[in-house]
């Protein structure tokens, strides 16, 4: 399962569903809102997709953990919206037999989102300023407009 | 010529200064289009960087464009 949702995400809650009589590991990942990245305070962020593709997208990369790792399920769900200090943003949840297996796809998942997934996030700073995180790849001519 | 529906997100709808736009084009293909609308300079000059999604699935830059479609300029993503 792979959702996008604009409601706060109730980790407690989503981790509740991985349980199974089957599965010795539960690994869960909380990607939370941080206050600072790269020397800058942050004060809040923003996260949009393009959602259609979004959902197609996290849906073959779950799928893709299943096939990859000996794993009973995997979950996540991104929010999207304008996020305080501290929201959870992503969530991952992977249950399986074994740890190994769902410390792997975990990680797997949460890697794969943040490559492949179309969603972006602004950073919100003190003075009313804001920045699309990772605009600094485009050609300087662009970015300096931004 | 065809009719392209182009669809921008965040950093593309800021620098594009909308989040849509319908034009008539003889652009046989994404990258073709993406040259033209470039011209303007209201497109990064360098698209290395830049996917690109047609009718809500991702594509090649190559792919050939059919009127009534729906091309997406995506810029880097940045979830999690």
């Amino acid at each position: 399962m792979f959702e996008i949702t604009t409601h706060p995400i109730e980790a407690a809650a989503l981790g509740g569903h991985m349980h199974s009589s089957s599965c010795g590991a539960v690994v869960t990942f909380e990607g939370r809102v941080r206050d600072h990245n790269e020397g800058q305070s942050v004060l809040s962020l923003s996260y949009e997709a393009f959602e259609k593709l979004a959902v197609k997208e996290g849906a073959k990369i779950i799928e893709e953990a299943a096939q990859r790792f000996a794993i009973n399920k995997a979950c996540c769900v991104h929010r999207i919206g304008h996020l305080q200090i501290g929201d959870v943003a992503i969530w991952v949840g992977v249950c399986a037999g074994h740890r190994h297996a769902a410390f792997q796809a975990c990680e797997y998942v949460i890697e794969q989102v943040k490559s492949r997934v179309p969603i972006w996030k602004k950073e919100f700073y003190e003075g009313a300023t804001s920045h699309w995180i990772r605009m600094n790849v485009l050609s300087a001519t662009a970015s300096e407009r931004f | 010529m065809k009719e392209i529906t182009i669809h921008y997100y965040a950093s593309l709808r800021d620098l594009r200064g909308c989040a849509q736009e319908t034009l008539s084009t003889e652009a046989e293909s994404a990258l073709q289009l993406f040259d033209e609308l470039q011209r303007d300079q209201k497109l990064p000059s360098n698209r290395s960087h830049l996917k690109l999604a047609i009718n809500d699935e991702f594509q090649a830059w190559e792919t050939s464009l059919r009127s009534g479609d729906r091309v997406a300029f995506l810029p880097p993503f940045a979830g999690g």
